[in-house]
């Protein structure tokens, strides 16, 4: 079993994510956001547990459901407040919103929506890593991507994901089986026995875990990232949860039958009860690291509230950074 | 020096001068050195610089826009820019928008070989510039030169927008010109140029058509006494409206011919800046000639009539200077 000190910044990472989605599907409600709102409610333990493996010099690319994931690897509620709220401010400046946010600088990808989209570019900074000889043998910076049950089917992915594989890049697929893509059932969406079955077919090393499990996916994402750290190729984890909401705010999920809700904890709840009965955590501790949660959250939505949105009247139309392209010359 | 071989120092000096510079691609490595032999030589001279990559469009131009945002000036060579349609999602959606979104430049640079050859048939003779023209964030270049061949890959390379290259496949062998890069004209990487000077009526051409027009307008001046310019666009994305309009100012006239289909695009483009901003100095209206609606056949009698060619911009001209 992981440290305690690991697994209390684990339980932190996932109260801060759970307690930012709620606050921000409430901020929907009150129609203070255009667009969507996605949460990750089921899934903080897996997304969790691999932001926090996460150093500076790393890639992550998160997709939908990894706020746990964002915050263990540095995004700051300012960010998810500011982008949510579509202020000037945030990383994306109002041009881009909910979940489709990030920074390339810090190794954080902001997500384009098209589900596979991201793997590449990941491997794609490995690479350049490799190119211009920043790796460390045997320490090697790691990229993670994340992926559903569905985005596993696209072209992209697969693509992605063989590349990786021919290229022994430090690469780990994050897979969240969360047995439904939006309201489609896992047996209209693949064939095979377990997803992680497909590690054979691209050749590379395959990872189940209990993803309702925080422990679990703490143990199997370290070993993942362990191995790809020390240059044994990319690693695919797949981890079997349920999806705890609706696809976004606007779903009611009442799709999902009682028979599959029966069989899938809530990770948050039982990680809780689990630091709890170990002594890790007592009540009090939780309760604090709840209170310090809602109020991180609060502040940085009181902020974002307060700061300007974007004006088309100011706003810079363009879409090439290369302006003038009649000057364009090498030297 | 043949426009392939113009590609090849190109490439060669790219690789050389900057350590951010790779290439990736299928078939690209070793003795093989691509299907049209763009990189025969390269990954010998420059060992782990040309990558031979699976058949996966889509994630090569993933994966050139992960290293390019890690700092890298990637270069990603389709076999056949027929087959980009494949990394469609990659080349307009993700690094064409990266810019807009985040603020942080994308400099890959998408070598696309394009064009007709015969026997070549539907999926190998495509022109990808109506599409990749049509998004936001993409430059569009299409050399029709030995020079430009040379000169503007390295300009798509300092270029810090991703920048789509036309190639054209019929120009690779069949087009050779003296070449000294040190005292060969450089016009900047956005520039139309005016490749044939004339007074009655403008031709507006880029990639292999260029060829085409200016073929036609030595016809049309040593057979018919017509004086036709011909106006490279060299880039087609953004347009040089200002070569453009100002040539249409000078002869009143204009013809736009291309090899791509007829629906939108280029030609389209050329005839709705000129309807707009160029109304006044029209004597007639504009005329554009394009492939035909369909599939690019595969047998040489039919592909041969598919798209426009010398003859077929003479007709044009004969037509435009009696309006
Ligand atoms: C290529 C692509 N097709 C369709 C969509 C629309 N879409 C967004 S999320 C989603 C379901 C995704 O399911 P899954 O990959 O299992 O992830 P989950 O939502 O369960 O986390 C769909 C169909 C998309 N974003 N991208």
């Amino acid at each position: 079993m992981s440290d305690n000190a690991e697994r209390i910044r684990l339980f932190k990472v996932m109260v801060l994510a759970r307690t930012c989605d709620d606050r921000m599907a409430k901020l929907k409600a009150q129609n203070e956001v255009a667009g969507s709102v996605f949460v990750g409610r089921g899934q903080e333990a897996l997304s969790g547990a691999a932001g926090i493996q996460l150093r500076p010099g790393d890639v992550f690319a998160p997709l939908i459901r990894d706020q746990a994931g964002r915050f263990g690897y540095g995004e700051t509620p300012l960010d998810v407040a500011r982008t949510v709220l579509g202020r000037r401010t945030g990383p994306m400046r109002g041009r881009d919103g909910n979940v489709h946010r990030g920074d390339w600088g810090a190794g954080l990808l902001p997500m384009i929506s098209h589900l596979g989209a991201m793997a590449a570019p990941v491997i794609g900074v490995l690479l350049s890593r490799r190119l211009t000889g920043k790796q460390k043998p045997g320490d090697l910076s790691v990229g993670i991507a994340s992926i559903g049950d569905g985005g596993m089917n696209t072209g992209a992915l697969h693509e992605a994901m063989n590349i990786a594989a021919v290229e022994r890049l430090p690469f780990i697929l994050l897979v969240a089986d969360n047995q439904f893509a939006y309201s489609t059932t896992s047996d209209r969406t693949y064939a095979c026995k377990h997803l992680v079955d497909r590690a054979i077919g691209y050749g590379v090393a395959g990872h189940r875990c209990d993803g309702t499990d925080a422990d679990a996916c703490l143990a199997t994402v370290g070993a993942a990232v362990a191995a790809a750290r020390a240059g044994k190729g990319p690693q695919l984890v797949v981890a079997d949860l349920l999806r705890l909401a609706g696809h976004g705010t606007h779903d009611d999920a009442s799709y999902v039958p009682e028979d599959v809700k029966s069989r899938f904890g809530d990770c948050l709840q039982m990680f809780e009860r689990s630091l709890i009965q170990q002594g890790v955590l007592d009540a009090a501790a939780v309760a604090a690291i709840r209170d310090e949660a809602r109020r991180q959250i609060e502040a940085a939505v009181e902020q974002a509230r307060a700061e300007p949105q974007p004006e088309a009247a100011t706003e810079d139309w363009s879409a090439r950074c290369e302006r003038d392209l009649v000057h364009v010359r090498s030297a | 020096m043949k426009y392939l071989e113009a590609i090849r120092l190109a490439l060669a000096e790219l690789l050389a001068d900057d350590q951010r510079v790779f290439i990736y691609g299928q078939d690209i490595a070793g003795p093989f050195g691509g299907a049209f032999k763009a990189t025969k030589g390269l990954s010998e001279r420059f060992p782990g610089r040309v990558l031979n990559s699976p058949i996966s469009e889509d994630a090569m131009t993933g994966l050139a826009i992960g290293a390019a945002m890690d700092g890298m000036r990637p270069i990603v060579e389709y076999q056949f820019a027929d087959f980009a349609s494949v990394a469609f999602n990659q080349l307009v959606n993700h690094a064409g928008s990266i810019f807009y979104r985040t603020g942080r430049p994308c400099p890959i640079v998408a070598r696309l070989p394009v064009g007709g050859t015969p026997g070549g048939g539907p999926f190998h003779c495509q022109m990808p510039e109506t599409w990749l023209s049509n998004h936001p964030g993409l430059v569009v270049v299409a050399p029709a030169t030995v020079a430009d061949a040379y000169f503007m890959l390295k300009d798509a390379v300092a270029c810090r927008d991703p920048v789509a290259f036309l190639e054209h496949k019929y120009l690779y062998y069949h087009l050779e010109a003296e070449f000294d890069p040190r005292v060969a004209e450089h016009p900047g990487l956005g520039r139309a140029v005016v490749r044939r000077q004339g007074d009655d009526l403008t031709i507006v051409a880029y990639s292999g058509m260029v060829h085409h027009a200016t073929a036609a307008a030595a016809v049309l001046e040593s057979d018919h006494n017509i004086s036709a310019e011909v106006v490279d666009l060299r880039c087609v994305r953004p347009l040089d409206e200002e070569t453009i309009l100002a040539s249409l100012a000078r002869t009143g006239r204009i013809i736009i011919a291309s090899e791509g289909f007829p629906f939108g695009g280029p030609t389209a483009e050329v005839a709705a800046l000129v309807a707009e901003k160029g109304f006044a100095y029209l004597d007639a209206p504009p005329v554009r000639l394009a492939a035909r609606d369909t599939p690019i056949p595969f047998h040489p009698e039919l592909f041969a009539e598919h798209h426009p060619d010398d003859q077929a911009i003479v007709q044009a001209a004969l037509e435009l200077a009696k309006y």
